[in-house]
């Protein structure tokens, strides 16, 4: 059998046995499964009182007797400001408010409560802004007109095709749903699987079983055994976060309501999703290798690794931007950029999907740099594998990049 | 065909030169000793031959060929600084390994077998690596030396951290193993440690070969003029003899160029002395190497 498949068994073997991929690999979904819990607790607990909630209000303008009755919500008129918080203190009513004698030319409304908060609560403020419109408008314009007003815009797009027609892709909140979760996921597999790569080799040096292997083994053969075989064990990592999501998903649709039945994957998802893992995996695999060759301790090396695996979760932060200005061309370079690449191309095709020349080029680009990260790690191992102790300097490692 | 040809091997790191045209040629069915200080450029030397670093010029031909991934399963190396995957069984250790120097599972576990009952490890071999003491992971890490039968066997500092009857299981499994026709290369600091088992030796310091040849030889080239003696009696003034040098438990003397070992215990006899012990002195392994380096070095 080939050297390299015999390591990559070892490997495989070796790192799904391991206590911390085990617990790591199940504790995405039971974690998921405590949030889903939580969120049905807390939202039970603040569900809204069946019975409808009392607002007491103070007319000093005038002209604001109608439309009291607001759905869940009341609103009760008193005379003065005095009676108004008498009421509140008997808990009568929640809160009050008081339009005042020059309400039409400033505006101001004042609102008193006991309760504190940090805004006033979205339900509240829609009641207290109808009202108000609905009385202003009473008798000036008909019924219609004024339920139009309190309501004016009920936003339905529809995507067309460049020919004109209907788009079968509608994007929207639907479509990028998977592409989220799936890039979050591929993010998260990155940087643990090169993490593990890390740990494997720089353990081996650490050990100094190093030599043992080089003397049976070249250099190519461990790396391209050892990556694989770790990557095949992510890959398993994903599968079983992959197979729990619809699980997970039915449990908490409760809470997303009928979005769920709403889900489109956009097309060509699940080929460059697949593409795009595969490559970003060995891209940061190799990388690993490279920075574990370098380091002298597994501490150390997880630390240097900590930067560049900083890149595949950096697309997370900029995700409202993203959803904001999804077209501009800053996307367009680390969607290029090999290191952010992978994670980003998977959210953008969710949003507004990426052209082809753009993912020709992406594509491209992390193949080379994988070619040249093979080239790299294989030449720092040989070099630096069986220096311990310390670890060489920038300029050093450049120098004997090339002489070595 | 010689088992290792190595031909003027030179080594640099950054300005310091570590090894510096070395050249050497091990026979098969022999046990060679590279020996030399700390630091004389072994391990180097070493690396270079098992192909782990390259030399900046010179080559190496192992079995007669440059060394290849085929060729590296007829080679056994076990390096100076030892390792073992901690969380590994001893016997899933020694599989792993053997499986990468070309042994199926079955043939690594019934030598395996064979191994530990002859170093006495046998109860071991469902232990976990962390759970062995030092000594015992020495003998683990010679089993996965031997294990795939090699040709030429490579073995850097191999009785370091060894208790003596560790040391002394392991010279006779090296014995074992020559008799066997195989090659053994032993990389020291410790002459003496070697000196009982080496046929040739290669004498390495600050990257230099200093000696090289059969040890036999150069023992006999680097004999002093004197015999070692251990006596009951009074031992008068013996003509020929130039000086007197006691020692713990016996005494040596020191010939003038005229008179012979054989001549002087004749003399010694008619002294009527009553002789335990008469050899003539021949110097360790360490005395050639320090008289060999002091002159390097003045």
């Amino acid at each position: 059998m080939n050297k390299a498949t015999l390591i990559f068994r070892h490997e495989f073997r070796h790192t799904v046995k391991r206590t911390g991929f085990i617990i790591l690999t199940l504790a995405l979904p039971v974690l998921a499964l405590l949030a889903i819990g939580v969120s049905h607790i807390v939202s039970g607990v603040v569900k809204p009182p069946a019975e409808v909630t009392k607002i007491g209000y103070v007319d000093e303008a005038g002209g604001f007797g109608q439309f009291t009755d607001q759905g869940s919500m009341a609103l009760v008129r008193f005379a003065t400001r005095e009676t108004a918080t008498q009421a509140l203190v008997k808990k009568d009513i929640t809160e009050y408010f008081v339009i005042p004698p020059d309400y039409l030319s400033t505006g101001v409304i004042n609102r008193y409560s006991i309760q504190r908060e940090v805004i006033p609560s979205e339900a509240t403020t829609t009641v207290i802004k109808n009202f108000l419109s609905s009385n202003l408008l009473a008798e000036k314009v008909s019924p219609d007109t004024i339920a139009r007003i309190e309501e004016p815009l009920k936003l339905v797009t529809i995507n067309l095709t460049a020919t004109g027609e209907v788009a079968s892709q509608q994007g929207g909140m639907a479509n990028i749903i998977v592409p989220s979760i799936f890039a979050m996921l591929l993010a998260l597999s990155l940087a643990f699987s090169s993490a593990y790569v890390m740990q494997g080799l720089g353990e081996e040096k650490e050990n100094r079983l190093m030599e043992i292997l080089l003397s049976s083994v070249s250099t190519r053969q461990l790396i391209i055994g050892k990556v694989l075989g770790i990557g095949a064990a992510g890959l398993v990592q994903v599968v079983v976060w992959a197979i729990s999501i619809p699980f997970l998903l039915r449990l908490a649709s409760s809470s997303i309501g009928g979005l769920l039945s709403m889900i489109q994957i956009p097309a060509n998802f699940l080929v460059l999703g697949i593409v795009y893992f595969i490559l970003g995996y060995i891209l940061f695999a190799v990388l690993a290798a490279s920075v574990a060759a370098v380091s002298a301790t597994v501490r150390e090396a997880q630390g240097l690794g900590g930067i560049f695996t900083m890149f595949a979760v950096a697309p997370f932060w900029f995700y409202s931007l993203l959803l904001l200005f999804p077209n501009s061309p800053v996307w367009v370079v680390f969607s290029i950029f090999p290191f952010t690449a992978p994670v980003l191309v998977m959210l953008r095709l969710g949003m507004t999907g990426v052209p082809a020349w753009q993912l020709a080029i992406s594509l491209a680009v992390m193949v080379l740099s994988i070619i040249g990260g093979l080239w790299l790690a294989a030449r720092l191992l040989r070099t630096y594998l069986l220096m311990y102790g310390k670890r060489p300097g920038l300029g050093e490692i450049m120098r004997n990049l090339r002489s070595g | 065909m010689s088992a290792v040809e190595v031909n003027h091997i030179v080594k640099s790191y950054a300005d310091k030169v570590v090894v510096n045209d070395v050249s050497f040629s091990v026979a098969q069915n022999e046990i060679f000793g590279l020996i030399g200080p700390n630091g004389a450029g072994k391990t180097t030397t070493l690396r270079m031959m098992m192909d782990i670093i390259k030399p900046d010029s010179g080559e190496v031909k192992i079995l007669g060929e440059k060394l290849t991934e085929a060729s590296k399963n007829k080679l056994g190396y076990m390096p100076e600084e030892r390792g073992l995957y901690k969380k590994l069984t001893v016997m899933e250790s020694i599989v792993y390994l053997a499986s990468l120097k070309g042994i199926d599972r079955r043939s690594a576990e019934a030598k395996a077998d064979d191994l530990l009952q002859r170093t006495g490890m046998l109860p071991a071999r469902y232990k976990k690596i962390e759970e062995l003491s030092k000594g015992m992971g020495q003998i683990i890490q010679f089993i996965v030396t031997v294990i795939h039968n090699p040709a030429l066997i490579i073995m850097d500092e191999p009785f370091s951290g060894l208790d003596p009857v560790n040391t002394e299981l392991l010279k006779n499994l090296l014995l074992d193993l020559r008799n066997q026709s195989k090659a053994i290369i032993l990389s020291t600091h410790q002459m003496n440690q070697v000196e009982e088992l080496c046929d040739r030796f290669l004498m390495m310091d600050n990257g230099r070969a200093v000696l090289y040849g059969n040890l036999k030889e150069i023992k006999a080239r680097h004999r002093s003029h004197a015999v070692i003696l251990d006596f009951e009696g009074e031992l008068g003034p013996i003509p020929g003899v130039i000086e007197k040098r006691p020692h713990k438990g016996y005494l040596e003397l020191v010939l003038d160029g005229n008179t012979t070992p054989q001549q002087l215990l004749e003399r010694l006899v008619n002294a009527g002395i009553t002789i335990n012990r008469f050899e003539v002195a021949t110097p360790s392994l360490n005395e050639i190497f320090l008289e060999v380096a002091g002159k390097n070095h003045e």
